[in-house]
């Protein structure tokens, strides 16, 4: 099967008269594993909805591999979609559930049958036909409703926070099969989540969405060291974010970390409010009094130090602001008591000047 | 300990009034004169062709009053919900008013507007030259049951419409379905567990009726022939208490069935936060035919009504399409003769209501508060009350309480109004005892926990916190017990004996048996309904100020 790419032109949706997406423009390209991710309410839900069909934009152009498909009926898309709470039906075996749409396509009893035990197979589930879905586990369940969109053969297949109803252990582990699974069948997935760390292990790209606005597209590795503006910035992964001015010879005035100058080169813009940000792990804690390194150096307290068993996540005082700082832990490392006084650094690499 | 003894009274008056009435039925329909166990009596049923003859048509009946009960009920539920629509509210409440009116109150209305010479008929002959058999026979009784009874279906189906999850169609349009396969294939199945529920419903109390076919004048039904046995044969005839037993049988095999169907099948998808099916979108062209296919129900649906009102308030009405000058004399005969009947359905209602909250009351705490061994025994004895037709029970009183005085009066326990009250009473306590669960389910134990973590002891918890909390619930269920009991014809014609210890639907009975009677039994039908009416906006003005989260399906 040919991969299909999917394409939104400006693409302007209002309920009534609140906007829900604005202007949205995007290219998914052919066998891409794309994510979209947002906070709820962010649009999210409603594109993967308005490509399957079930909502209508006023404005701007949707193409499923080259053609419009604005005004086709959801039924004839042949865009696989998978709901969040899988909507398998009761009142039918899982066989049935996944022959229910190749039986709608008319194709010959025969294939059906076969069909939906490959599709039932490919997930994992071979032999379960016969039971009903309220016998089957959440992960079962699930497998079943991604068997059932992938027997009809999709162009485009469609998640909709599929991993939202599983228990930590079980999310993880259908994480690897989902990516396993788009490996070998190839397909274009669009996936959509408010989970930043699920969207970042498994997606090839994501679209960050807030409000209504694709606030950023890029891989996984360009949201998390590029990000575009404040709100990617804190969505995708944490950040330290200081609002403050940009003053002439690169200094930084911040009304709560005070003044610093920046390394030459960082402020490739003119003066200005901007906003400097750094990770949390790119923060190097040492005894206070030490000195030397390049990039930006504060006097700090710890006020709070939490151990997390991979890493202690300490909240230092810095001036008037408080700046959150992750280290790894290595055995028996007792790390730094509340209270005492240290010196940080952030290397020039690791910092970031944003539009406020 | 207390719990014992509660639970043991309660299982004592199911034994006495509901379990001992009905046991002697069967006793009297297998027992030979010698006392010992007989079929006789059933071959002797077989053999009479009348029998047979009446056991086919309420057979056929019930059938096809649930076809026609369908054909309304389905398409005004699933447009209502379905699709946008001006007044869908409104409709749905026009459509369970039929139920406010007992059907035999109806019948004699419906024989006036659609019989022979009926408004309708009068109208066709002379518009086209030919006329409908609408109330002949047997089509009388189904087109007189099917509009009184297809609300049953219309709730249910709306309640089991609304709880199926919009992601449940959207998946099946996603796979490729659309229209009718789609409703063929997802929406109907998610919803037949309330079109059963409902279905069976109509089907049972069809079958059971014995008001609308005697007011009709259709005597080869099983209801009306076992009234007739007992009453003109005499008590000692099998004959009636083997038509009970069959009745019993169908009544039970009915509600198994569907019970039986729906073992498992609770398919109400809708999950916290989902959304429900979306509406859509009429075009004009389906706009037009919508609404003109509903207006044309609702103006059937509302004619028993209507006609009863022309009728209470006309001065001649025969042979002509509307009444031939108005009058209230009606309404003051009434009053002048029957105020009694009145008074007397406001106090046997206003007891057997009382009874059936307390005792509803009670079999819930038990069922959902205790772990009494066997209490389920008691929600399977009192519910078990919907299948015992009203005639079979009012029968099994006869016959189990013969000879019974009450004492210190002198009169026969069967021809008091205490056997009327507890006929009542029993018929009705599985609405109040649904009632009764429906809001103590809702209540959460954490709440009872909480007073007795605070030192009340159980029975203080129970009343200054259950009973206060299950306040909207007992109320409703004291009004629904009021107001079917007020509408019951079956155990109260049977039951009778005087016309000063009778109540409303015995007199609308009498009244209706003559030409000259039908005006004040017109007005006291009328009476009736507003009754009835106001009793059921009263109960859901209760309910939906203790805000009960939930539609519950009527059974």
């Amino acid at each position: 099967m040919q991969a299909v790419r999917v394409e939104a032109r400006n693409i302007q949706l209002a309920y009534g008269t609140t906007p829900v997406l604005r202007d949205i423009t995007l290219a998914i390209e052919p066998g891409e594993f794309f994510a979209i991710l947002g906070p709820s309410g962010s649009g999210k839900s409603t594109l993967l909805r308005l490509i399957a069909g079930f909502n209508r934009h006023q404005a701007g152009e949707l193409l499923v591999g080259g053609k419009d498909v604005t005004g086709i009926v959801p039924w004839k898309r042949n865009v696989g979609m998978v709901f969040q709470n899988y909507a398998l039906w009761p009142h039918m075996t899982v066989a049935r559930n996944v022959a229910f749409g190749l039986e709608e396509r008319r194709l010959p009893r025969d294939e059906i049958r076969r069909r939906t035990e490959a599709a039932l197979e490919l997930v994992g589930l071979a032999g379960y036909g016969d039971r009903r879905p309220g016998q089957l586990s959440g992960g079962q369940q699930q497998r079943v409703a991604l068997a059932r969109t992938l027997a009809i053969e999709p162009q485009v297949l469609l998640l909709d926070e599929p991993l939202s109803n599983l228990d930590a252990r079980l999310r993880l582990q259908m994480r690897q099969e989902l990516l396993a699974l788009h490996r070998r069948l190839g397909l274009t997935t669009i996936f959509v989540t408010h989970d930043q760390e699920e969207a970042m292990t498994i997606c090839d790209r994501i679209a960050v969405m807030d409000h209504g606005v694709i606030q950023q597209v890029g891989t996984p590795v360009e949201l998390f060291d590029e990000p575009a503006n404040r709100f990617v910035a804190g969505f995708v992964g944490s950040v330290n974010l200081f609002e403050g001015e940009l003053r002439a010879g690169d200094l930084f005035v911040s009304p709560t970390l005070g003044e610093c100058r920046l390394p030459a080169g960082l402020a490739a813009r003119p003066p200005g409010p901007a906003c400097l940000a750094f990770r949390p792990h790119a923060v190097r804690l040492d005894a206070a009094g030490a000195g030397g390194g390049d990039g930006l150096g504060f006097d700090g307290t710890i006020a709070a130090a939490a151990f997390q068993g991979d890493s202690v996540r300490y909240e230092v005082r810095v001036a008037g602001a408080s700046v959150i700082v992750e280290q790894p832990h290595r055995r028996r490392d007792i790390g730094w008591r509340e209270g005492t006084a240290v010196r940080l650094r952030i290397a020039s690499d690791e910092l970031r000047l944003i539009a406020a | 300990m207390i719990l014992v003894a509660v639970a043991l009274a309660i299982a004592a008056f199911l034994a006495v009034f509901l379990a001992a009435p009905v046991a002697s039925v069967f006793h009297a329909a297998f027992a030979s004169g010698a006392g010992g166990f007989t079929l006789a009596h059933f071959e002797s049923f077989l053999q009479i062709s009348l029998m047979r003859e009446s056991f086919w048509n309420s057979l056929w009946v019930a059938g096809l009053s649930v076809v026609f009960a369908s054909l309304i009920a389905v398409p005004l539920a699933y447009f209502t919900v379905r699709f946008r629509f001006r007044g869908a509210l409104l409709i749905q409440t026009l459509g369970v008013l039929p139920l406010i009116m007992p059907p035999f109150v109806g019948a004699v209305a419906m024989q006036l507007l659609f019989g022979r010479s009926g408004s309708v008929n009068l109208l066709l002959n002379d518009a086209f030259g030919f006329a409908i058999p609408f109330m002949d026979g047997l089509n009388g009784v189904i087109f007189v049951e099917s509009l009184h009874y297809f609300p049953f279906i219309l709730l249910n189906l709306v309640v089991s419409l609304r709880n199926i999850d919009g992601a449940m169609e959207e998946s099946a349009q996603n796979l490729g379905a659309s229209g009718w396969r789609l409703f063929r294939r997802i929406i109907f199945p998610l919803a037949l567990p309330g079109y059963v529920a409902g279905a069976s419903l109509v089907f049972v109390k069809v079958f059971d009726d014995l008001g609308t076919p005697l007011v009709l004048g259709t005597t080869n039904m099983l209801a009306p022939q076992a009234y007739l046995r007992i009453t003109s044969v005499g008590i000692e005839d099998p004959i009636g208490y083997v038509i009970s037993v069959v009745m019993v049988t169908f009544s039970v095999a009915a509600l198994w069935a569907s019970a039986r169907l729906l073992k498992g099948r609770d398919f109400a998808t809708l999950q916290r936060g989902g959304t429900s099916l979306q509406r859509r979108e009429l075009s004009p062209g389906q706009q037009i035919a919508a609404y003109g296919w509903v207006g044309l129900v609702l103006l059937l649906v509302l004619s028993p009504h209507l006609g009863i009102l022309l009728m209470s308030l006309s001065r001649v009405w025969s042979f002509s399409v509307l009444p031939e000058g108005f009058t209230l004399a009606h309404y003051a005969t009434v009053f002048a003769q029957s105020k009694g009947m009145i008074v007397n359905t406001l106090v046997y209602c206003g007891a057997a209501a009382l009874i059936d909250v307390v005792l509803g009351a009670a079999i819930a705490y038990l069922i959902l508060r205790t772990r009494l061994p066997g209490r389920q025994l008691l929600d399977l004895a009192a519910s078990s009350a919907l299948a015992i037709p009203g005639v079979v029970l009012a029968i099994g009183y006869l016959r189990a309480f013969r000879g019974l005085e009450l004492p210190f009066m002198q009169t026969a326990f069967t021809a008091s109004a205490l056997a009327l009250v507890m006929a009542y009473a029993v018929r009705r306590l599985p609405y109040a005892l649904r009632s009764c669960m429906a809001v103590l389910a809702q209540l959460h134990v954490s709440l009872e926990e909480a007073a007795e973590n605070l030192g009340a002891s159980k029975a203080r918890t129970v009343r200054r916190i259950v009973v206060p909390l299950m306040a909207g619930g007992i109320l409703a269920g004291f009004v629904t017990s009021f107001i079917t009991a007020a509408v019951e014809l079956s155990a109260t014609i049977v039951l009778s004996s005087s016309a000063s210890q009778a109540p409303m639907s015995y007199g609308i009975y009498l009244y209706m048996q003559s030409i000259a009677g039908r005006g004040p039994g017109a007005a006291l039908g009328v009476i009736a309904v507003v009754i009835v009416g106001v009793g059921t906006y009263a109960s859901h003005w209760l309910l939906e100020r203790r805000s009960a989260p939930l539609a519950r399906p009527i059974a």
